[in-house]
């Protein structure tokens, strides 16, 4: 039995950002119910020794010089918002506080 | 909005007990920002200091700021913590319109540096050890200005402005453990934890360490708990508390809202607050809840930082000495009192007095200037005093000034409203205001045989013995000359006069 | 035979002796694009202008007889997912339709000092998700060998352009199999090199620890050049290797695979491949063996796992790396209705701007990171990436090359896969485990399925950093299967016929 409720699709796509309508809900929920029940199967195969490999080919301290570089220009910057004002990104009303 | 009710602030520490943890967010100030090579500096015309990585456009990558790194591990080594054998970034996932990547890479599991501690003391001087969970490293976010509406806050805007010169901008988050048992001093103790923060990252030479632009901000997380009680009370946090006197200030408040809600048998609600300075109050943000899943894996396109012993030897090597051995030596070199000493440190004066004498003033001279007339100055008009426009070097300037018989005290303080003024060097508003000394006898003497032509009989009284006589003299040779004379050299021409040189 | 059809290196030769100019070049290309890609949809944008003004400029130098690089003047095809200054760029996506980057990825730097003019952007499923190119928001690139079907993807752009001759070599990028299915499936040579030989800068990112990008190309000698042109260290990308993995044209003039050591991998062939597809690559073996290679069976059982694992840690990256898509800095902005915040013009842009496939990847990764779930989901699969790499490892210390079918079967019809996202996942079989494990992998053609006449393509994989090991074993596979159709790959495909 799946974990994939249209209640957890509901609120996965809000931590998402997406709006979604009741039918891509139902949608959403029957094929992921599928493809999580498919993909459990890694929660057999390891086991809590077993290192987890976040970089396919390990490397360590990559660093660059503390030296500035060419910004884009604020033209360059802008060039492809929606919306901008006085050098600056526009963007509705904010709802929620940081 | 109405006005919260407030517990007398004895009667709530007597009822409870109050625990606070503290996390400090330091600004570096590397030439660069943290994941490209922007420039990190601050008040340039909006998103001019940007890139594709800053901006999150498709396709861009971070690439790590060693210096940044470096200076990390000195925090973390200045607040006696370990450093991480391993430590990696991770993505921290939320969305909000001045984080352009949607994700803020920071780190989760893997911190820098953890487990450390700092001697703090408070104001009664009793010494608290406040122990260090980690210092991390993140990016700063952009800077949003809301438009429309009242005054500027998000509540109400039309619409808002996003202009992302600060976003990747190095930050180090550095994070307490609860600190319990600080009773009636836990205002201060915060402030003086933050204030030791920031006189170790300036030390450092790490961060320009600068509370009104932002280099130090502080959340506060405060809870309390009835006496006896052992499980933790429900903590508030409240969000960027940018000033030492707000962070005292936003402390008492939460101790003396939170145990008034108590009192009532109200529950306090898990949140973020706001501090307000202009009403001297914190009010309700957003609450703790569920939807806070950020979703925390490692940065997939950044790899482990794992710096070796020999490096962070080297680094440690290089650490200025601890402000606690520091204040130490410091109030010993100025051979000031116990009270003297704390009333520096308590008004967060320590560097500038130390830099003061480092320009040519002597401690007690710096003393006097630093706490005296410049603290009235900004007090009056309500700033830090760091936000003062004078330097260390003026003040030391004006002390030189009077010590070589140029100024009087009176003329100084003239000065020194003119600096503040902006009006230049001291010597240069000497000589734009002529408020010199006048060091001529021959001026002082024309003034000294006019007053005395005028009240014969002091000189006889002088003769006599009757050394006061001559003050009447000096005050009027004073006030003749405008101030602008020295007031011992009047003295001592005026009983030159009487014995009859 | 006209210049389109030729090999990149045979015409880099002719550049290189002035018999032809890279104007001609590129505008017989040109015109063959204007010809097939309406059909075809290989291109999602043609630079027409840009190409030519490159050409015209290399053809300059070159009179002036400056030094020019080996692929000086040979036209590309650039995938929609890197940046490219002044032309749009999109990633097959509605939610970035019409963006103009400010900025060039390091491998479109690395093609403009090579000085190889741009020819336009190719198709792909929207932030290459998809195996079809059907996710595209700008419709399916068709495969040339049969129009009803894919040419595979998500580098479906790429492929169909350089098999029907709208290109001779074109980039391509591979997180899971998306250069190596469409070059198996158009009878193209396609590789995907070790994670960090070429840099990921400029790359639209899907899954930052997987993707890679590599050359498609005719065989293999093109795709050689063309590696070397694009890799090399970078520091604007912290997983870039920091050494040089050396020639691989060198390595694609290699003739004898004498004593090299082959492992097919038991977990990759038999049942579940169709019956054509196993011949051929039987077949390809067999030659194999014949001029001196030694076969043996290797075993990765952790691969049952693989594509589990990948589609946990796929999504989990694009979910994060696709939060940047809000309508704030660049790309769609749609209103929503009623009262406007910021919260709802971000999830109205994103429901307008993602098709389907991006949604369901989007809240599958959502779901793999949440709290409460990382550990069993994320967690877990990091995990299988370490089995497999142990697995590996086992593997080639018995066998220098590791080979399976690229793909269980030939191109499939568009349309066939599309209501059944997991039976197309279940495609990426054999290609997935390299991205895991971060080695690289090449596809190359090994003649056609018996019952459909559809190409087939053989996978080579190799240790990390061992690129040149699938270019020296591919070079000689290639020729003794020329040798033995005493013509090319290409030579088989059907005359396209368009209207």
């Amino acid at each position: 039995m799946s974990e994939i409720t249209p209640e957890l699709v509901r609120h996965l796509a809000g931590l998402a950002r997406i709006e979604v309508t009741d039918a891509e809900v139902a949608q959403f929920a029957s094929q992921l119910a599928v493809i999580v029940d498919s993909v459990a199967t890694v929660k057999a195969a390891v086991g809590s020794e077993i290192q987890a490999t976040s970089h396919p080919i390990p490397m360590s301290n990559v660093f660059r010089e503390d030296v500035v570089r060419p910004s884009l220009t604020q033209k360059q910057a802008l060039s492809g918002a929606a919306d901008s004002d006085s050098g600056r990104f526009k963007v509705s009303a904010i709802l929620d506080e940081d | 909005m109405a006005k919260e009710q407030l517990m007398d602030y004895q009667k709530a520490l007597e009822t409870y007990e109050v625990v606070i943890g503290l996390e400090v967010h330091v600004e570096l100030n590397t030439n660069t920002k943290m994941f490209c090579g922007c420039a990190n500096v601050f008040g340039d015309e909006p998103n001019t200091n940007v890139c594709p990585n800053c901006l999150g456009f498709p396709g861009a990558m971070p690439a790590v700021n060693g210096k940044a790194i470096e200076n990390s591990i000195k925090i973390g080594l200045a607040l006696d913590c370990e450093i991480a054998a391993t430590g990696r970034f991770a993505r921290k996932n939320y969305f909000y319109p001045d984080l352009a990547k949607n994700f803020q890479t920071s780190q989760y599991d893997e911190p820098i540096a953890f487990e450390g501690k700092i001697d703090i003391e408070g104001p009664s001087g009793k010494v608290f050890t406040v122990d260090i969970e980690r210092a991390h490293m993140e990016e700063d976010a952009g800077k949003l200005t809301h438009v429309g509406g009242s005054t500027g806050r998000i509540q109400g805007a039309e619409y808002s402005l996003v202009d992302f010169n600060r976003a990747g901008v190095p930050l180090v988050e550095i994070v307490t453990k609860p600190i319990y048992g600080a009773g009636d001093e836990a205002p201060e103790l915060a402030a003086a934890y933050v204030r030791s923060i920031r006189e170790i990252v300036k030390n450092l030479g790490v961060s320009d360490a600068r509370m009104e632009r932002g280099n130090v901000r502080c959340d506060a997380n405060v809870s309390i708990r009835p006496k006896g009680q052992e499980k933790l009370g429900t903590r508030t946090e409240t969000k960027n508390v940018n000033s030492l006197r707000s962070i005292e200030k936003a402390v008492k408040y939460e101790i003396q809202r939170q145990a008034h809600l108590l009192s009532q048998g109200t529950a306090i609600i898990q949140e973020t607050r706001h501090w307000h300075e202009d009403r001297g109050a914190t009010s309700s943000g957003r609450p703790k809840s569920d939807a806070d899943d950020y979703r925390y894996f490692p940065e997939p396109d950044l790899v482990p930082i794992q710096p070796s012993k020999e490096w962070i030897e080297q680094l440690r090597a290089t650490l200025p000495e601890k402000p606690a051995i520091r204040r130490k030596r410091l109030q010993e070199l100025w051979g000031f009192s116990e009270l003297e000493f704390r009333d520096v440190v308590n008004s967060d004066l320590l560097d500038e007095i130390d830099d003061t004498v480092k320009a040519g003033a002597t401690p007690q001279a710096a003393r006097k200037w630093w706490t005296g007339e410049i603290a009235r100055i900004a007090n009056s008009e309500d700033k830090e005093i760091s936000e003062m426009p004078i330097t260390p070097k003026q003040v030391a300037e004006i002390a030189g000034l009077i010590d070589s018989g140029k100024l009087t005290d009176r003329l100084a303080r003239e000065v020194l409203t003119g600096v503040l003024a902006g009006e230049g060097d001291p010597a240069e508003i000497v000589s734009k205001r002529g408020l010199e000394v006048v060091s001529d006898d021959g001026a002082l003497l024309e003034a000294i045989d006019k007053v005395l032509a005028e009240q014969p009989d002091v000189l006889e009284k002088i003769r006599e013995g009757k050394l006061q006589a001559a003050g009447a003299v000096i005050g009027a040779v004073m006030k003749a000359m405008g101030g602008s004379a020295d007031a011992a050299r009047v003295r001592e021409l005026v009983i030159q006069r009487a014995s009859g040189e | 035979m006209s210049l389109i059809s030729r090999p990149a290196s045979e015409l880099a030769a002719m550049l290189q002796s002035k018999e032809i100019s890279s104007v001609e070049l590129t505008s017989q290309q040109l015109a063959n694009i204007d010809k097939l890609n309406p059909k075809i949809n290989s291109y999602l944008t043609v630079t027409h202008e840009i190409a030519l003004a490159q050409a015209k400029q290399v053809d300059e130098l070159r009179a002036k007889g400056e030094k020019l690089s080996a692929l000086a003047g040979i036209p590309i095809a650039v995938k929609d997912n890197l940046t490219t200054i002044a032309i749009e760029t999109t990633a097959g996506s509605k939610i970035l339709k019409g963006w103009i980057p400010p900025y060039n990825a390091t491998v479109v730097e690395k093609i403009l000092a090579n000085r190889m003019p741009i020819l336009g952007k190719t198709n792909m499923d929207e932030f290459a998700m998809g195996s079809s190119t059907e996710n595209s928001a700008y419709g399916p690139s068709l495969n040339p060998w049969d129009l009803s079907r894919t040419p595979g993807g998500s580098g479906g752009g790429s492929s169909s352009a350089v098999s029907s001759m709208q290109a001779p070599i074109a980039i391509g990028s591979d997180t899971g199999g998306s250069i190596r299915f469409p070059a198996a499936v158009t009878g193209t040579v396609g590789v995907k090199p070790t994670y960090g030989a070429v840099s990921r800068y400029g790359l639209i990112a899907l899954g930052s620890s997987l993707d890679q990008i590599g050359p498609v190309a005719r065989n293999v000698m093109d795709a050689a050049m063309l590696q070397d042109a694009i890799a090399g260290h970078d520091d604007m990308d912290a997983t870039s290797l920091p050494e040089s993995l050396g020639s691989m044209t060198e390595a694609a003039k290699n003739d004898s695979v004498k004593g090299l050591k082959i492992g097919i991998i038991k977990e990759l062939t038999g049942e579940g491949f169709q019956a054509g597809v196993s011949e051929r690559f039987q077949e390809a073996l067999d030659l194999l063996v014949a001029a001196g290679a030694e076969v043996v069976e290797v075993s990765c059982p952790s691969f049952q796992y693989a594509i589990a694992a990948y589609y946990l840690i796929q999504p989990a990256e694009a979910s994060s790396n696709l939060a940047r898509f809000d309508s704030v800095r660049f790309g769609l902005r749609v209103m929503p209705e009623g009262p406007a915040t910021v919260e709802k013009v971000m999830a109205a842009t994103r429901e307008a701007g993602f098709g389907p496939e991006v949604k369901r990847r989007i809240i599958l990764g959502t779901y793999a990171l949440s709290s409460g779930y990382y550990d069993a989901y994320y967690g877990s699969a990091q995990k299988v990436r370490t089995l497999i790499q142990v697995d590996l490892a086992k593997a080639f210390e018995k066998a220098d090359v590791l080979v399976s079918p690229t793909a269980p079967t030939t191109a499939f019809k568009l349309g066939e896969k599309q209501e059944d996202p997991l039976a197309m996942y279940l495609n990426d079989i054999a290609t997935i485990p390299a991205n895991l494990a971060g080695i690289p992998g090449m596809s190359l053609p090994v003649g056609l399925a018996k019952e459909d006449n559809l190409p087939v393509g053989i996978q080579f994989l190799a240790p990390a950093r061992e690129d040149a090991t699938l270019y020296k074993v591919g070079a000689v596979l290639e020729k003794l299967l020329e040798n033995k159709w005493t013509k090319s790959m290409m030579d088989f495909a059907p005359e396209l016929k368009v209207n």
